[in-house]
């Protein structure tokens, strides 16, 4: 096994260049993380982009697609999102984009609170290969293999660390 | 029906969690609070507002209600709406049973419609665990109040609204006043300040109200209420139930409220930051003043409000519960064919 420790920052920064690129960027868009990752990364990409709107923070326990396997999350918390949801262009952020079934739970919940004008999906990492739902992200701030686990721990200090089985060790 | 009830841990499932809900008695303080903890999280902390989320999509729950009820009945279905659920209420006391239909077909007949979970409401105390011991194995009932026994939702309802107003219920000192003999409200707030510790509890009101010997329950009896208000932090008013009173147990209404009625003077008394509560109906003028009611300590609306919180949290942990034991029986099986597995080979090697 291998750990490989990720420049948290540097992403950071190439991603908040990457959102300004970004057309819905002129428009004041907000911002959502989705607990607790997406929302530790969410915090600092706010933070650098100056935007002025409340960061919203969605707890995707209550929208999970397995309930009748694994039941409720104790941790769960309740969702925040202090601004009106209708009309505006929403930039959600998650930590590791996966299968996929996170950001499916995170937009139905979004929609539950009303209808963006637009979604922009933004992942520190994307664990390719192993999507079980059709999802992508626009913005991504480095991509891996699927094999490759990743440990994120946070909010002070953000760190990530990739962990590679490797052949050799085996 | 209530001579023989079966122990309170008919409630839970091989994991030592919720199965029913019928009663607090035999719970633990970790059972209460996760569902304070669950409560907590349906509501939004800025707006207060409690969110619809899709958990029990495809449950069927039935409200079945041989009693009446105005609160209990709508913050009961306002929370199974809340968790998705599909509802359906029926008015038993205008339905089959009044054509001579015993209680159990009546039952059975809606567990043969897909109910998931019944919620109910009866005037015989255990009618709950009866139905809970009657049901199919995968079909869980919820008491909402029995007889003069039970009314557990209530009773978390009430500590919730405490938590919210004083935080942690351990070193709280809490009066409940009035009819403590005829209601089944009493004795579950009663076991659930036990459970969570409160500091003191005092029950205050006639001896013709009081049960036997109160004292059994770990509480504190007053007869005097300017005796019993002193320093308490927390001041529960319960309603006369005329209904349960088969004599005269209090001279008149005017009587009970000179003695024991809550008035700005008689509060004033308890702690200057107190909070006062009743789980309705209120008889304005009987047990409380309405200077008292509609006042600024005051805090009878928020609990009804909360009971959506308090009774979606009840119903969700009951089916998360349920889910992850189908989930633990399943793991176990598995193992189970992988030692089969394992011992099979095992006995090739050794050939």
């Amino acid at each position: 096994m291998t750990e490989l420790d990720i420049d948290v920052p540097k992403l950071i920064s190439k991603i908040s260049e990457q959102i300004k690129q970004k057309p819905m960027f002129n428009h004041s868009p907000k911002m959502i993380g989705i607990r607790s990752g997406g929302e530790w990364v969410a915090q600092r990409l706010h933070q650098q982009l100056e935007l002025t709107d409340e960061l919203g923070v969605i707890d995707i326990s209550f929208y999970r697609d397995d309930f009748s396997k694994i039941g409720l999350n104790p941790t769960v918390k309740p969702s925040q999102i202090p601004w009106d949801v209708d009309d505006q262009h929403i930039i959600l952020v998650d930590d590791v984009l996966f299968t996929g079934r996170t950001t499916r739970a995170a937009l139905n919940e979004i929609f539950d609170y009303g209808r963006p004008a637009s979604v922009t999906l933004v992942t520190l990492l994307d664990r390719k290969g192993c999507r079980e739902l059709p999802f992508q992200a626009d913005i991504v701030g480095e991509s891996l293999e699927c094999s490759q686990t990743i440990k994120l721990t946070g909010p002070e200090p953000l760190k990530v660390t990739i962990l590679e089985k490797s052949e050799e060790s085996a | 029906m209530s001579a023989k009830l079966a122990g309170p841990n008919i409630q839970l499932n091989e994991l030592g969690k919720l199965k029913h809900f019928l009663t607090l008695e035999g719970l633990k303080n970790h059972h209460l609070t996760e569902i304070l903890d669950t409560a907590e999280s349906f509501i939004n902390p800025t707006t207060k507002e409690i969110k619809k989320v899709p958990i029990l999509r495809g449950k069927s729950i039935m409200n079945l209600f041989f009693e009446p009820s105005t609160r209990t009945r709508t913050t009961f279905e306002i929370a199974e709406k809340r968790l998705s659920a599909d509802v359906e209420s029926l008015d038993i006391q205008t339905s089959a049973t009044k054509k001579g239909e015993s209680l159990l077909d009546t039952l059975w007949n809606l567990q043969a419609m897909q109910a998931d979970m019944f919620v109910i409401r009866h005037s015989e105390s255990g009618a709950a665990h009866f139905f809970s011991q009657h049901v199919a194995p995968h079909v869980h009932v919820l008491n909402a109040g029995d007889g003069q026994h039970a009314h557990p939702t209530q009773a978390m309802l009430d500590m919730f609204t405490i938590r919210k107003h004083k935080g942690d219920i351990y070193d709280l000192t809490v009066a409940i006043v009035g009819d403590v003999l005829h209601s089944r409200v009493v004795r579950s707030q009663i076991q659930a300040l036990s459970i969570l510790e409160a500091r003191e509890i005092r029950v205050i009101g006639p001896k013709t109200l009081m049960p036997e010997s109160p004292e059994a329950m770990g509480v504190h009896v007053y007869h005097d209420m300017e005796e019993g208000l002193k320093d308490v932090d927390v001041v529960i008013m319960v309603r006369l139930q005329n209904e349960r009173m088969t004599s005269a147990l209090i001279p008149s209404e005017k009587e009970f409220f000179n003695l024991y009625g809550l008035t700005e003077e008689r509060l004033a008394l308890a702690k200057p930051d107190a909070i006062v509560m009743h789980p309705g109906p209120i008889n304005r003028g009987v047990e409380i003043d309405s200077v008292v009611a509609d006042g600024p300590q005051s805090v009878i609306l928020e609990q009804v409000t909360y009971g959506i919180a308090v009774r979606m949290a009840v119903m969700a942990i009951i089916m998360s519960n349920a889910a992850q034991l189908a989930q633990h029986k399943l793991e176990q099986e598995q193992q189970a064919s992988l030692d089969l597995v394992d011992t099979e080979e095992t006995t090739e090697d050794t050939l």
